[in-house]
């Protein structure tokens, strides 16, 4: 294939084009950003897919100290709502203290009727967060020794 | 939940175009902590950055044991209990405080210049502790904050009497009880929801050291602790101290406010066994705290250089009473040595106990406080008596320390 001086030129062209609508888009990122936290938006349903990439170490999401198990993202998004979420990881409880919990929160505190999705988030706390057995009282630990 | 997840996807956009990198983000909160690591989760404004933060939504954060070292709690060191949303946009010149409730003769409203104004100023040294600090050591768990030891503090609180304010309004002699309002909002948002609403006895409001303060040290309340305007009652659970004050009310019954009734700060009429369900209508409001003490030097994890002697020290307070005598054990309460202990500056201020140790032979140790007040009650040195939500915990402080 042939090229003369003519369609070089084009192509250089639209590569320069190319270029530019590049830049563009990287330079208004930061405004269509501040523009999308103005909007609020009904349908970004693909957009979830492209960024559920959490960070995990050790079976716990870095971001929200949560368990990695079934729901816990249920779990961030519906009880971080009104509190951060280490209301939530601080705790324990039976599946009964959980679910009194939520009874309470709904009662006094507005949190509203969570559907379906009660027996998931139930279910989560119940196997993830359940009490641990510490005795009348537990050692010592976490002791960072130092010289005095 | 969508917009948080443009938003994400979209400063996942931006950030891969300007670094060029493989960069994953999770939901809002993810890529908050991820990009802010600091401004989020470690810094409380106007708080010392060693403070060990539980929760930054709504902020409650407590104070290490070794950073309560000082006489007077400086106020970036006392601790942070929130209910709600701290108010935001304090125009302190429009601020006022109302008088009201049904054992009122008439309802009268101040602004902070009167109050500053027209009483008598008063300085004590309180002692503010949380109802449930040391929750986290009940078993089974009770929820909520999950408080270590450090909810606790006695800076100078300079304001008015209550009791003065109280007899320029006019009171009835039915008059039962004291309730607050404050300006911080609710976590839904609503604001038109009360956040917390508790209060004292009548009896406990025309104290001395109650007071209607603010400043801490001298200088204005710390925003987190209630600036502009709040209410201190030294000895009783800090929730009865309302913050962001701008209401009272002189009840002819028992404050009904929220968090006054249920479960919250409120003990089993009855000792009962650990998890017990205790129905509502058996449960009583907390009132004075109990005996306790805490040791502010050596922070615990001290190596000591052969037998050579070291200063233990801290503080000791209980309720409305006072501290009798401060012991220390080196043996697990075998026996027990006597320290030395100064007497408060007021009434509710806590007091400074010390003593020289050392340590008799190469091994580890722990050193526990037991102080005994002046009803001749003494810390428990395991964990008292078991409740729903985990209060009162009084149990003896416990420090490691090895001879090396
Ligand atoms: C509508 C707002 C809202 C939502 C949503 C919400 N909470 Fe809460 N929650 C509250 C409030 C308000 C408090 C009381 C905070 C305080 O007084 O410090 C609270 C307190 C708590 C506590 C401490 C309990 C105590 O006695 O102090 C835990 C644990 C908790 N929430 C867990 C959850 C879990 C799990 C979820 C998700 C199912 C959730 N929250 C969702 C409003 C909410």
């Amino acid at each position: 294939m042939s090229l003369d001086r003519e369609d070089i030129l084009n192509h250089v062209d639209g590569v320069v084009r190319i270029i530019k609508l590049v830049f563009a888009v990287v330079l208004l990122s930061p405004f269509i950003f501040y523009l999308l936290t103005k909007v609020d938006f009904e349908h970004s349903e693909e957009v979830v897919e492209v960024v559920e990439t959490p960070l995990i170490e050790n079976g716990i999401d870095l971001a929200s100290g949560l368990i990695v198990d079934d729901n816990y993202e249920l779990v961030n998004g519906t009880c971080s709502a009104c509190h951060s979420i280490d209301l939530v990881t601080q705790n324990r409880a039976t599946r009964e203290g959980w679910k009194d919990l939520i009874v309470w929160m709904q009662q006094t505190q507005k949190l509203w009727d969570l559907g379906d999705n009660e027996a998931l988030i139930l279910d989560y706390l119940e196997k993830n967060y359940a009490p641990k057995q510490q005795g009348r009282r537990a050692p010592l630990k976490d002791i960072e020794w130092y010289e005095l | 939940m969508n917009r948080k997840k443009f938003i994400s996807a979209s400063l996942l956009a931006s950030a891969a175009a300007f670094l060029g990198n493989k960069i994953s983000f999770g939901e809002n909160s993810k890529q908050k902590k991820t990009i802010q690591p600091v401004s989020d989760k470690k810094l409380i404004p106007g708080k010392h950055k060693d403070l060990t933060i539980l929760n930054p939504k709504p902020w409650n954060a407590e104070t290490p044991p070794h950073l309560l070292d000082d006489k007077i709690t400086p106020a970036n060191k006392l601790f942070v209990r929130n209910n709600g949303r701290i108010p935001e946009d304090i125009d302190v010149s429009k601020w006022t405080l109302t008088v009201g409730g049904e054992s009122v003769n008439s309802e009268k409203t101040y602004t902070l210049a009167e109050l500053k104004s027209k009483f008598k100023q008063y300085t004590y040294q309180l002692t503010l502790e949380c109802g449930g600090n040391g929750r986290r050591e009940f078993s089974p768990p009770a929820k909520g904050n999950q408080w270590d030891l450090g909810a606790v503090g006695c800076p100078e609180w300079t304001g008015v009497r209550l009791k003065d304010v109280l007899e320029d309004v006019g009171i009835k002699s039915d008059a039962v009880y004291v309730g607050y309002y404050g300006e911080d909002v609710h976590l839904s948002g609503d604001t038109e929801k009360v956040v917390i609403s508790r209060g004292v006895p009548i009896k406990k409001a025309l104290e001395d050291e109650a007071l209607i303060a603010w400043s801490i040290n001298g200088e204005d309340l710390p925003v987190m602790n209630g600036y502009p305007l709040r209410l201190v009652f030294g000895g009783w659970p800090g929730s009865t101290s309302g913050k962001w004050l701008s209401k009272l009310v002189v009840r002819n019954q028992v404050h009904d406010g929220p968090k006054m009734g249920g479960m919250s700060y409120r003990i089993p009429k009855y000792p009962v066994a650990p998890g017990t369900k205790v129905p509502e209508e058996d449960m009583k409001i907390i009132e004075e705290m109990p005996v306790k003490s805490l040791i502010t030097h050596p922070k615990t994890g001290a190596m000591v250089s052969g037998s050579k002697s070291f200063e233990v020290r801290g503080h000791a307070w209980s309720g409305d009473r006072s501290i009798n005598s401060v012991h220390v054990s080196l043996d697990y309460g075998a026996t027990w040595k006597l320290c030395e202990v100064s007497k408060a500056v007021n009434k509710n201020a806590w007091q400074h106990f010390k003593i020289n140790l050392s340590l008799p032979q190469k091994g580890y140790y722990e050193i526990w406080a037991r102080a005994t007040d002046s009803n001749g009650e003494m810390q428990p040195m395991v964990i008292p008596n078991w409740n729903p939500k985990g209060y009162l915990n009084n149990a003896c402080h416990r420090i490691a320390v090895k001879r090396v």
